[in-house]
């Protein structure tokens, strides 16, 4: 029989050590555990602070006893390896533990135990957790603002559609591929854009639409015929032609007047709001930003003087200016420089100032990718001949992006992040509803799970995002 | 004039107030190989990178088969696409495969058919021994291979001239004879080449002139034999006896 020291836990005696240290932690959770869920304090008959420590000193002796190294057996050696390497990192993670075991039984009980969700009042909320009825009943509005609840199927559909399109990719075929990204940057935001300028907010513009919608099929099918050559060409030019023909020439007003066709209920953007509004706001951000943001780099970069310094100047005025009073200028200094009978719809005004402002951030940091390149990508890009655009497109561009995924990735979450702002301007995506339900007389007092819920909401969100970026970087991912 | 393919007169280089290249007069006939040698520092590589423009000159004139490089640039990516350049540190598009590589400014500049191009680059990559790596990444390759496949990523534009700015000093030892056979059967298929290297050994074998700088001046210009039997400066000599 070795001699045990308990100083100095060795393999000799690995099962006494085990057992020993394992019922001290077990035991120090244990009482950790029944403290908080059953609110029993078993070692109460200790003096006042030796009973509060004395689970975290059970537990540091226990994890003491079993830190053996290359003991054979697996798990051990994965928890000694992970969490008990030293007595600081043990007394680390004990910590940890009970403070998540001390947090569960509150967060429980507000959540789920103590929270209501039945009935369609706030006299069914008498418990001390959540009201999530609130929630329910606000539910229609938190998504669709005040959008009218008749027209909502607009919303829903033009959202399952877009959803569907935008998934294309994943079915295409091997010979499509090649097109996928023309569809992806041209014609799908130009769907996109007649989807929800025109669909949902119905009107007599809503035969615009319809002209839209058909013109884009129109051309897409034939768009299969045309040579690739000539493909880029194709699709800025045949959709707009085939619109403005459809519109002007086929379908005149008159028809419209006879009463051949009823238009959707017209829905001014005031009204849009809720989550909606949110995906609406953050879509077309992201698509206008980008390319606003990737030329304001490269032309900051440029050797001409006149586009060098307008980039530098459009950069920092951006930057330097905070969102909010970009938004509330865009809403009431902007219209003043307009021709007074020239209007521009708020939201449209709101998409362009967040575009413009977010567009600074993207560009400075895509401007990062392009200074990480080695100059020698240049000089063998230059050596084979190829000119600026060229060598920008086919070299310098898709190295630099790659690098900055994470970079772009963080500008696009801050980007969805800030569209609560656009309450200023009387625009109410979710948060702002939030702000307007807890106001109502009926339902006051229910802060706390409406900015849960938002919280939630965006944390699926942006995590989504954070998520499909981090592929995209795997995805993109060669050698160097 | 007619096989004169470069012809610099009097060219003056500064990069800000230090001159590095001083009065370099050079001219160089069609299928010739030049091998250009000195201390680092000396203007070796700043002279070839102002042949196909990568730097710009102040003062002289520089002419390429018979355009002088202004600062035109619709001009210089004519020129650029017939004057192939091999770098110290390879320069391969990291994103691209060696195929792609390849194929990329043929495609692009030349707007040469893929099948065409792919055509011409397997053919080219067989010459210098790597076909077999073709769908691979540059990171995916050694240094010697990835040089050779910057070898023929220049030669797929079907270049005039070839310019090396020390293709082997970036290798090690065992790679440097791949690159340095790859230059070898180029310079015997006729390629007009100026080589920019530290290789005597390469300079004596196909070579058919050396010169030698120092301090941004072209010191001495001979025949190869002529210039490794019986150098004329002292500068050269002391270059020499150091070297081999």
């Amino acid at each position: 029989m070795n001699k045990l020291n308990f100083l100095q836990p060795d393999k000799n005696n690995l099962n006494t050590y085990l057992y020993t240290g394992t019922i001290l932690v077990a035991l120090s959770i244990f009482i950790v555990f029944i403290n908080s869920f059953f609110k029993k304090d078993l070692i109460s008959f200790l003096p006042g602070s030796i009973s509060f420590f004395l689970p975290l000193i059970l537990g540091f002796i226990g994890l003491h006893l079993i830190r053996i190294d290359y003991s054979g057996l697996k798990f051990l050696d994965s928890i000694n390896k992970n969490i008990n390497t030293n007595n600081f990192n043990a007394f680390l993670s004990l910590l940890i533990v009970f403070v998540v075991i001390k947090s569960l039984p509150p967060l429980l009980s507000w959540f789920i135990i103590d929270a209501n969700i039945a009935g369609d009042s706030k006299d069914v909320c008498t418990g001390s957790g959540a009201c999530w009825t609130y929630i329910k009943i606000w539910f229609n509005r938190f998504m669709y603002g005040m959008y009218p609840n008749a027209e909502q199927w607009r919303i829903n559909l033009s959202f399952i559609a877009l959803a569907f399109l935008g998934t294309i990719g994943f079915f295409a075929t091997e010979k499509f591929k090649k097109y996928l990204t023309l569809y992806y940057v041209v014609v799908y935001p130009i769907i996109a854009f007649f989807f929800i300028f025109f669909f949902i907010s119905g009107g007599p513009i809503f035969f615009d639409f319809s002209y839209g919608i058909i013109a884009a099929v129109i051309s897409i099918i034939i768009g299969f015929l045309i040579p690739s050559k000539f493909k880029m060409y194709y699709f800025i030019i045949v959709p707009i032609t085939l619109y403005i023909l459809l519109k002007y020439v086929f379908f005149y007003e008159e028809l419209i007047e006879l009463g051949k066709l009823e238009a959707l209920e017209w829905v001014e953007t005031g009204a849009w709001g809720g989550l909606s509004l949110t995906f609406i706001v953050s879509f077309f951000c992201l698509i206008f930003c980008f390319p606003i943001g990737l030329f304001l780099s490269l032309g900051r970069r440029s050797d001409f003087p006149i586009i060098k310094y307008f980039s530098i100047g459009m950069i920092e005025f951006w930057r330097g200016v905070p969102l909010i009073t970009v938004l509330f200028m865009s809403s009431v200094m902007f219209p003043m420089f307009l021709p007074e009978d020239m209007f521009i719809d708020k939201l449209v005004r709101v998409i362009i100032a967040i575009s413009l402002f977010e567009a600074a951030y993207v560009a400075e940091v895509i401007r990062g990718g392009l200074q990480a390149l080695p100059r020698g990508q240049y000089d063998a890009a230059k050596s084979l001949g190829m000119g600026y655009w060229k060598m920008h497109i086919l070299v310098i561009l898709p190295q630099a992006l790659k690098l900055v995924i994470p970079g772009i990735a963080n500008t696009f979450l801050a980007l969805v992040k800030d569209t609560p702002l656009i309450f200023v301007v009387g625009l109410l995506e979710i948060v702002g509803m939030l702000n307007l339900a807890k106001t109502n007389p009926e339902w006051l007092g229910f802060a706390m799970e409406g900015y849960v819920f938002a919280s939630v909401l965006f944390f699926i969100i942006c995590y989504a995002m954070s998520k499909y970026s981090y592929n995209l970087e795997q995805k993109y991912k060669t050698e160097r | 004039m007619s096989d004169k393919i470069i012809q610099i007169t009097e060219m003056n280089k500064w990069f800000g107030d230090f001159q590095v290249l001083k009065n370099i007069n050079l001219e160089v006939e069609k299928n010739k190989k030049i091998v250009v040698c000195g201390p680092s520092g000396s203007g070796k590589s700043t002279l070839i990178r102002c042949i196909n423009r990568l730097e710009e000159h102040q003062q002289g004139s520089i002419i390429v088969d018979g355009n002088e490089l202004t600062e035109d640039t619709k001009d210089i990516e004519k020129i650029r696409a017939e004057v192939g350049m091999v770098f110290q540190q390879f320069n391969l598009f990291p994103h691209l495969s060696i195929l792609d590589n390849c194929t990329l400014a043929p495609i692009w500049v030349k707007k040469m058919p893929k099948k065409e191009a792919e055509d011409l680059a397997l053919q080219h990559l067989e010459k210098v021994q790597i076909a077999d790596q073709a769908n691979k990444y540059p990171g995916q390759l050694s240094g010697g291979q990835q040089q050779r496949c910057a070898i023929a990523r220049a030669l797929c534009m079907e270049p005039k001239i070839m310019l090396f700015d020390e293709p082997t000093s970036a290798l090690d030892p065992e790679m440097i004879k791949e690159v340095l056979d790859a230059m070898v059967n180029l310079a015997k298929a006729g390629m007009t080449m100026i080589v920019v290297t530290h290789e005597m050994g390469f300079a004596k074998e196909v070579a058919d002139e050396v010169i030698f700088m120092d301090e941004g001046m072209i010191v001495e210009r001979a025949e190869t034999k002529e210039f490794f039997a019986n150098p004329k400066s002292d500068r050269t000599k002391l270059f020499l006896s150091q070297i081999l």
